[in-house]
C-alpha cells in the first residue's frame, strides 16, 4: 500500500509541476462553458432588425415597440421606403425588416384583419427561421391584446409548452455535452499520454524491473487524473449553476457518482490506449480520432441520433459518452432519478468493467 | 576460474541464450547462442561495439524480454519462471538516463526507495559514497543534472533496495573522464561489498578494470577471460607506427601483404604482422621506399583493445 500511494503521489509530482497542462487540465471547463454559453450559441439574442412602417399610427408604433423591447429583437434602423430594403440586406445591417403597411390601424379595426411583411435574411435558414418564428410569436401576442376586448365565436389557441427547458436555452443540452466532452480528453488522454511517457522517456523500464504489480501501476496512474475530473465536474456545475442559470433538478449525489463511473469508463479508455501504443503524439492522436470525434459527433449532443443513417444510429451505442449524456440530462434537466437512468449505468458499468480488464490483460510485464 | 558444478557460488547462469528481432522485413540475430558464468561477487563486463548484442542480452537478464531459446538464471532463479522474485533481487541502471527529470534527485531516490519496499535510511551506508556526491543538489531536478551525476543518481537508485545482483547498461556512456574514473572506484568499492555487477560499456580502456570480460560482437561472445589473459592470448607481433602522412600511411599499410591488420590507436597506427620475421627494420624500409618521412616504429605489448580488434578480425574470417 505503501508503495502504491509513493506512486500516486510521484504522479501527482508530474502534474504539478508540469504547469503549462495543469493549466490547460483546469482551464478547459472553464473556457469551453464560457465559449458554449456566450460565443458559440444557436439562440437568437438581440437581433438585429430594420423597421418599414408606412402607417404610423398607434396600432403600427404600439407593435414596433412591443418588438423592440423583446430581448430577441434591436430595432435598429428606420427605412422609409422599399427601395432601402436590398441595400440594407446586402450591407449585412440587419437580420430581419418589419414591414407595415398603410392603414395598418385602420384595417384592424373595420376590416378585422391587418397585414404584416417579414422579410429574412436567408443566408442563414436556421437564424431566418428563428426570427420569423419569435417575431410571429411577438405579433400574435400583439393581436390577442386587441382581440381580447372582441370576442370571436370560434378560436383554437395553441399553448405550447416546453417541458423541462421553457425557454429553449441551449444551455439546457450543451452543459451535459461539454461535461462529457471533458471527462473524457482530461481522463482518457492524460492517463494515456501519461502512461506511454514513461515508456518514452525509459521509465517503464525500472517499473517493470521493480517488484510492483501491473495492477497497482496503473490504478496508481489514474488516481489523480480522476481527481482532477472529478475538479472539473464541480467546475463545470457551478459556473452552468450560477453563470448560465442551469438547474441541478435531480439529485446531485446521484449526479456526482455518474460523473465518477463516466470518468473511470474514460480512464479505462485511456489505459486501453496507452498499452497499445508507444509513443505520446500516437496516443494523442487516437484520443483525439477515436474519442473526441465521436464523443462530439455520436452522442448526441450536437447532431440528434435519431436523424442519422442506421449504420451510424448502431455506432453510436458504443460511445460511452452517449450514454452518460443522456443520464446527465435525465438527472440534471428533468430532475428524474436512478430508477429512469438504470440502464444507461448498468451499460457504463459494462464498458468499464470489460475495457479496465483489458488494458489490465494488455499491460505488459516485459518490453514486448 | 568459475566452476560450473560449485553452484553456490555461482551468481548468474546463461546458457545458449538466442534472441532474434524482426526489423522491417529482416530478421536480425541480436543474440546467437550465449552463454556464461558469473560467480557471487564478481564484476564482470562485457565489452562490444554499438549493436553488439549488449542491451539485449541485459534486458532478457533483466526479465524485460524473453528469449526465443535457451535457459538463464541469476542467484538460482529462473528468469523466466521465477521473473517476480528477480526482480526484488536485481537492481538495473538501463542505457538511457532513466528516472524521472522533473522530480528531484531526492525525490527520485525515496521514490525508488518506496517502490522497493525500503527506505533511503534503511540501506543508506550502501549508497553514502556515492549519494553524498550528489546530496548537495538534492533539491535539484533530475533532469538538469550534469551526464556524471546524473549516473551517480541512477546507479543510488539501482542500489537503495540492496540487491545482490546489479547490472549496469554502459553506465559510462556520455560521462566525462574524471566522472568515469569515480564510476569505476564505485564499482570497486560496490564488490567489496559482495554485489555480483554486470557490466557492459564500449570502452576497451574500462574492460582491464573487471574481474573477467567477455568481448562480444554480433550477438556472439568471442572470448571470456581474465583482462590480462586476454592480452596473453594475442599471439601476433605488434608494432606501433607514426609517420608524418597519417592517413596515406593508412592505406599503404592495409595494402601491404605483409600486415594482417592496421587500425589507428591514438596517435599512432597498431600494426599486426603476419609472420614474426618482420621485425622494426622491415617496416621501416618499407615505408621509407614508399617515401613517408618522420617515421617512428616500435614493439608494443597488446592491450585489452588490440586483442579484441584481432578477436573479431578472426570472427569475420
Amino acid at each position: 500500500m505503501k508503495q502504491f500511494f509513493a506512486f500516486v503521489k510521484k504522479e501527482f509530482f508530474h502534474i504539478w509541476r508540469d504547469k503549462r497542462t495543469l493549466f490547460i487540465l483546469l482551464g478547459m471547463p472553464i473556457t469551453q462553458i464560457i465559449i458554449f454559453g456566450f460565443a458559440l450559441t444557436n439562440e437568437v439574442k438581440n437581433s438585429k432588425m430594420a423597421i418599414l412602417d408606412f402607417s404610423k399610427d398607434a396600432a403600427s408604433s404600439q407593435l414596433v415597440q412591443k418588438m423592440s423591447v423583446s430581448k430577441y429583437f434591436d430595432a435598429t434602423t428606420v427605412l422609409t421606403s422599399y427601395q432601402e430594403v436590398l441595400p440594407v440586406f446586402k450591407k449585412g445591417k440587419v437580420k430581419m425588416i418589419l414591414v407595415i403597411p398603410q392603414h395598418f390601424a385602420n384595417d384592424l379595426q373595420h376590416g378585422n384583419q391587418g397585414h404584416i411583411q417579414l422579410i429574412c435574411d436567408g443566408s442563414d435558414p436556421n437564424v431566418a427561421n428563428t426570427l420569423s418564428t419569435y417575431a410571429s410569436a411577438i405579433i400574435k401576442d400583439f393581436q390577442s391584446a386587441i382581440v381580447k376586448e372582441q370576442k370571436l365565436p370560434y378560436r383554437i389557441e395553441t399553448d405550447i409548452r416546453m417541458m423541462y427547458n421553457p425557454e429553449l436555452k441551449g444551455a439546457y443540452s450543451f452543459v451535459p455535452g461539454v461535461m462529457a466532452l471533458i471527462l473524457m480528453l482530461t481522463s482518457a488522454m492524460m492517463t494515456s499520454i501519461a502512461i506511454v511517457k514513461e515508456k518514452e522517456m525509459g521509465t517503464m523500464e525500472i517499473i517493470l524491473v521493480s517488484p510492483l504489480r501491473p495492477f497497482g501501476v496503473v490504478i496508481a496512474k489514474a488516481i489523480p487524473y480522476m481527481i482532477l475530473s472529478m475538479v472539473n465536474v464541480a467546475t463545470i456545475l457551478l459556473l452552468s449553476v450560477y453563470v448560465l442559470d442551469v438547474p441541478i433538478r435531480g439529485s446531485l449525489l446521484l449526479l456526482l457518482s455518474e460523473g465518477l463511473l463516466f470518468t473511470i469508463t474514460s480512464l479505462a479508455l485511456g489505459l486501453l490506449i496507452s498499452s497499445i501504443t508507444d509513443s505520446q503524439q500516437v496516443a494523442m492522436l487516437i484520443s483525439l480520432m477515436g474519442l473526441f470525434l465521436p464523443t462530439t459527433v455520436l452522442s448526441g449532443y450536437m447532431f440528434p441520433i435519431e436523424n442519422m443513417p442506421l449504420p451510424l444510429q448502431v455506432m453510436s451505442n458504443l460511445v460511452p459518452a452517449k450514454w452518460f449524456y443522456s443520464i446527465v440530462k435525465t438527472i440534471m434537466i428533468k430532475g428524474l432519478g436512478l430508477s429512469y437512468v438504470w440502464k444507461e449505468t448498468l451499460i457504463l458499468i459494462g464498458m468499464t468493467v470489460f475495457l479496465f480488464g483489458l488494458s489490465i490483460k494488455k499491460f505488459k510485464t516485459r518490453l514486448s | 576460474m568459475v566452476k560450473s558444478n560449485s553452484n553456490n557460488m555461482t551468481s548468474v547462469i546463461v546458457n545458449n541464450i538466442s534472441k532474434k528481432y524482426k526489423v522491417e522485413k529482416s530478421q536480425v540475430t541480436a543474440l546467437n547462442t550465449v552463454s556464461f558464468e558469473v560467480s557471487k561477487g564478481e564484476l564482470f563486463g562485457i565489452v562490444g561495439p554499438d549493436g553488439s548484442g549488449k542491451t539485449s542480452l541485459f534486458r532478457v537478464l533483466t526479465t524485460l524480454l524473453l528469449a526465443d531459446s535457451g535457459n538463464a538464471s541469476i542467484e538460482g532463479y529462473d528468469i523466466v519462471k521465477d521473473y517476480k522474485i528477480i526482480r526484488k533481487k536485481l537492481g538495473y541502471m538501463p542505457g538511457r538516463f532513466s528516472l524521472y527529470q522533473d522530480l528531484t534527485v531526492e525525490e527520485n531516490l525515496s521514490f525508488f526507495a518506496t517502490i522497493f519496499n525500503t527506505s533511503i535510511t534503511e540501506n543508506y551506508d550502501l549508497i553514502k559514497d556515492i549519494y553524498q556526491q550528489i546530496e548537495p543538489f538534492k533539491e535539484r531536478r533530475a533532469g538538469k543534472l550534469s551526464g556524471g551525476m546524473k549516473q551517480k543518481l541512477a546507479l543510488c537508485c539501482a542500489l537503495i533496495h540492496k540487491p545482490s545482483v546489479l547490472i549496469l547498461d554502459e553506465p559510462t556512456t556520455g560521462v566525462d573522464a574524471v566522472s568515469r574514473k569515480e564510476f569505476w572506484e564505485m564499482l570497486q568499492r560496490l564488490k567489496a561489498q559482495g554485489i555480483t555487477i554486470l557490466v557492459s560499456t564500449p570502452y576497451m580502456d574500462e574492460a582491464s578494470m573487471c574481474d573477467r570480460v567477455a568481448l562480444m560482437q554480433n550477438g556472439k561472445i568471442l572470448a571470456i577471460d581474465k583482462p590480462d589473459q586476454i592480452n596473453q592470448q594475442f599471439s601476433k607481433p605488434l608494432w606501433a607506427v607514426k609517420a608524418a602522412s597519417m592517413y596515406s600511411l593508412l592505406k599503404t599499410c592495409k595494402k601491404w601483404e605483409a600486415v594482417e591488420s592496421c587500425y589507428s590507436f591514438g596517435e599512432y597506427y597498431h600494426v599486426v604482422m603476419k609472420s614474426n620475421i618482420n621485425g622494426e627494420e622491415a617496416i621501416k624500409t618499407y615505408l621509407l621506399q614508399h617515401q613517408f618521412l618522420d617515421i617512428e616504429v616500435h614493439q608494443i605489448t597488446a592491450n585489452i583493445e588490440d586483442s579484441f580488434m584481432a578477436l573479431m578480425n578472426k570472427s569475420h574470417d
